[in-house]
């Protein structure tokens, strides 16, 4: 038999070593889930692990579709931190990329290269002001979160849906639901020839700095995270919540829209239906996998991307379903919430036949003052 | 008649602090006990001995005259030992017979609950609807429930914490009335409090804890108030010499007329509150927690932003007054108004935090521009703190949560004390502390005192109000008792003003009635019904 027993204080090695226990945990699951539907299990893994990987122009693809989510789990991070459930970071991301659309379809054959500016500029402010919808449902009504920034993903794709199919749809695309294919001013600078690679890389790594700034410098996000991990203790301080609300969904909005108009002005080059790829919830796995910190989130990031990556490889190769991606990701997100449980708890084995004396569950709770732990 | 219960020489050490102290108690069937002291007499650590909960290191438990151990509250329920306790247990959205159903044996069907209940509560007079979902419930039925819930188990001896702190007045004799029908049937009921009234009024017998240990047992009926508080408080403490008051010190914080209502359903409201603090004065404010201490911190600190316009008036050095009411705790603090809350794990300070980076909470000394904070200066801070205060801690990055009470109390303490503030707010000042951290914990509010720093001390400790106060005032059921000069103070009058009772007569004050609105009224209804 074996039970679960509290630890004293949360341990930090498990902390840290809980995601690549979790991936361990996922990889033999996906080599049982490939056997089992009759494939190579080391042919499968292959796809997921090495394919990626295996030349300049596949890390050229691999960063190509980390960067989206990591500028995403960044804003989740903080937002998450401070107790902000913002899982709509999805709605975020396609309203971000139609407000960088609509710039780029205002270009003209003169256009300048400025125009990649006001194109990413559009599209921070379009994912804030949707994450804004959020906050304001929120702070002014109490409405959760949660629901609510759910809720809007899907106002977002029907949203996109209706202007693809309607207004903005391309006269001379044989009536296919697509914009007009932007002009080459409009697309953001890449940075190798042979990959497609762009310069989000590079704001990509500037948010991950920024955001360790934030977090771990700056007042501003210690109050929001004071906020989170103990609101009487932000109300003592004089910390506000509704700024903490408002900041960090704007944060993590701004930059998901910023990902959705560095997607529409680089890879895709037009609006169509399928810009929503699932970056935004992808996204929460990420920041989750990278412990909400800037650092573990590029890891993260790199991770998730070769699963998306392998996903198609998968797909395309061995002829496995287009849903193996999601099933990685959801592997890969509830072993890492088990393996968490260690953080808290660990596994003690108890000898069978023998049972525990049956003690009250009353703790001597006469004297917590007293018994509370002692430092070393 | 052999006593229903006897406890002999009972004894209970917690690390530092002796609970019980050979503690002996006698119950006869039918009789109502009273069990009288503050909060941390060891009223509570005795009964959870008797229902099982805690064990005695050392002692006796005499159960209809036979030795027992109760190793476990279970056992306890066997002997016909059930107990009420002040914070009920009930899940909301269940119903009420629900509740009690789930706390008894399986076998029974909630329908003969059902009618149990029902039954009982004809029988004792308890009103209530079985039917109906407890968050329905007003604070006096879901008591009810409790009540029920110990009634169902046939107790031989009931045991009441406290309760009577959430009931309305008429609620109370209600209540009354029920355990004077059960006590006549032969149940043995021990009754906690630290109402004096109450007390005198439905009880036999009287025994009263100080600091652990029995310092009386009497007839309460033979007692008055004064009697019997004496015994609960103590000895008049011996003081230092009293300090000339400086009757015309300048004035800090003026209150005047500061009311709210209250911002939870279990708060106490605050009515027409006036007060002024002067600068190198300590103002002690006494009272049993839970009477409107809390609100009126909150609103002082500035976390309630709810004052009325023009109810806190602010002097500042120069003579210039202005209402701060609207400001928050950050623009409060930058006045020099710190605060120092009961509260210190989640409230002071952050348990997952280091202690540096719980500097940040109230201190600025670490920020820079842009916001941005130093981990180097607020370190340097928080070692300082360790050091000058002597905080039993790691360092400055243990996390608050690593450290005992008594020392997170004193790390909060010192980064207040330490922050050269104008107005000091502090709620229990030396709770948990060691004798010696005592010690120097109050020496250092006397010198910021004397530095011209104002001092509002919240304490339920009157010897300590006593040794530290230059003024005291009482707070009870939300109001505030007039402002006595320590000198002129005997314990006998505060002990009697803690109980609400400083209007002379004894009567209670009506805002005790309003507590509780339209649930109150309906009580009422149902006492009568």
């Amino acid at each position: 038999m074996f039970k679960l027993e509290a630890r004293a204080r949360p341990s930090r090695w498990i902390s840290l070593a809980s995601p690549l226990l979790a991936l361990l945990i996922t990889t033999l699951i996906g080599m049982v889930l490939f056997a089992s539907l009759g494939k190579d299990p080391v042919q499968g893994l292959r796809m997921f692990f090495w394919e990626p990987l295996r030349n300049a122009y596949a890390w050229g693809e691999l960063g190509l579709k980390a960067t989206p989510m990591i500028l995403i789990a960044l804003g989740l991070a903080v937002a998450f931190r401070a107790n902000v459930w913002n899982i709509g970071a999805e709605g975020q991301f396609v309203v971000g990329a139609l407000a960088a659309g609509w710039v780029a379809m205002q270009a003209g054959p003169e256009t300048g290269r400025w125009i990649v500016v006001p194109i990413l500029v559009a599209g921070t402010v379009g994912g804030l002001a949707w994450a804004g919808v959020t906050a304001w449902l929120r702070d002014r009504f109490h409405a959760n979160e949660i629901l609510v920034s759910l809720m809007l993903v899907y106002v977002a794709e029907l949203l996109l849906q209706y202007l693809v199919y309607g207004p903005w749809k391309d006269p001379a695309g044989y009536n296919f639901p697509q914009t007009i294919t932007f002009l080459p001013a409009t697309h953001v600078p890449r940075l190798f020839p042979g990959t497609r690679l762009h310069i989000g890389v590079w704001i990509a790594l500037a948010a991950v700095v920024g955001v360790w700034w934030l977090l771990f410098r700056s007042m501003a996000g210690f109050a929001w995270q004071v906020g989170g991990l103990a609101p009487a203790a932000a109300r003592y301080a004089g910390f506000s919540s509704r700024r903490a609300l408002w900041g960090a969904l704007a944060l993590s909005g701004g930059l998901a829209g910023l990902a959705g108009a560095l997607e529409v002005a680089g890879p895709l080059g037009q609006l169509t239906p399928y810009v929503p790829m699932g970056y935004g919830f992808a996204a929460i796995i990420v920041a989750f996998v990278g412990r909400l910190h800037p650092v573990g989130i590029v890891l993260s990031g790199l991770l998730m991307s070769m699963f998306y990556i392998g996903g198609e490889l998968a797909q395309s190769r061995l002829g496995l379903p287009k849903a193996i991606t999601g099933v990685f990701q959801g592997l890969l997100l509830f072993s890492l919430l088990a393996c968490d449980t260690l953080v808290h708890y660990r596994v003690r084995r108890v000898r069978h036949g023998h049972r525990p004396a049956a003690e009250p569950a009353s703790p001597p709770a006469a004297a917590p003052i007293h018994s509370g732990q002692e430092v070393r | 008649m052999t006593p229903r219960l006897e406890l002999r020489r009972i004894s209970k050490s917690y690390p530092g602090v002796k609970a019980s102290d050979e503690v002996s108690l006698q119950v006869a069937p039918g009789e109502i006990h009273a069990v009288l002291g503050e909060n941390g007499a060891g009223k509570s650590t005795l009964m959870k001995i008797i229902v099982g909960a805690v064990q005695a290191d050392s002692g006796e438990l005499l159960w209809d005259g036979q030795a027992r151990q109760i190793r476990h509250p279970a056992q306890a329920r066997a002997l016909g030992i059930s107990m009420v306790h002040q914070h009920f247990s009930l899940f909301d959205s269940l119903t009420a017979a629900q509740n009690i159903w789930l706390g008894l044996d399986r076998r029974v069907s909630l329908e003969a609950v059902r009618g149990s209940v029902k039954r009982l509560a004809e029988q004792y007079g308890l009103p209530l609807d079985p039917e109906r979902p407890v968050h329905a419930l007003s604070v006096g039925e879901r008591q009810r429930v409790e009540i029920l819930r110990a009634l169902m188990t046939e107790p031989r001896l009931l045991i009441l914490d406290e309760p009577t702190s959430v009931l309305t007045p008429q609620a109370v004799q209600g209540l009354f009335t029920t355990l004077r029908q059960l006590a006549a049937q032969g149940c043995s009921i021990l009754y906690i409090s630290h109402k004096l009234d109450e007390i005198r009024s439905l009880c036999q017998r009287c025994t009263v804890m100080r600091g652990g240990r029995v310092t009386g047992e009497v007839d309460p009926r033979q007692e008055t108030n004064a009697s019997l508080s004496r015994l609960m408080i103590g000895a008049e403490p011996s003081r230092p010499s009293p300090r000339a008051v400086h009757a015309q010190a300048p004035v800090r914080l003026a209150l005047q007329g500061l009311a709210a209502a209250p911002s939870s359903p279990h708060g106490v409201p605050l009515h027409d509150l006036h007060l002024v603090l002067r600068a190198g004065e300590i103002l002690g404010m006494a009272g049993v927690s839970g009477n409107g201490q809390q609100e009126l911190m909150s609103l002082l600190s500035g976390e309630d932003g709810r004052s009325p316009p023009g109810t806190l008036l602010w002097s500042d050095d120069g003579g210039g007054v202005r209402d701060i009411g609207a400001l928050g705790p950050r623009q409060r603090r930058a006045l020099g108004l710190h605060h120092v809350p009961e509260e210190r794990l989640g409230r002071g300070a952050v348990p997952v935090m280091s202690l540096a980076q719980n500097t940040l909470l109230t201190r600025r000394e670490a920020v820079g521009r842009w916001g941005h904070w130093s981990p180097a200066k607020a370190s340097a801070l928080a070692a300082g703190l360790i050091k000058r205060f002597d905080v039993r801690a790691a360092g400055p990055d243990a996390s608050a949560r690593s450290l005992s009470g008594g020392n997170l109390q004193k790390f909060i303490m010192g980064r207040e004390m330490s922050a050269t503030p104008r107005l000091l707010i502090v709620a229990q000042p030396t709770w948990g502390v060691d004798v010696g951290a005592a010690a120097q914990i109050r020496a250092e509010l006397l010198a910021l005192r004397d530095q011209g720093c104002a001092l509002l001390v919240v304490s339920e400790e009157l010897d300590e109000l006593m040794e530290l106060s230059d003024r005291l005032v009482v707070m009870a059921r939300g109001r505030l008792s007039p402002v006595v000069p320590v000198a002129q103070a005997s314990v006998e009058q505060i002990g009697l003003w803690m109980s609400g009772l400083w209007d002379g007569d004894g009567a209670l004050p009506e805002s005790q009635a309003m507590r509780g609105g339209a649930a109150g009224a309906g009580e009422a209804r149902h006492v009568q019904a």
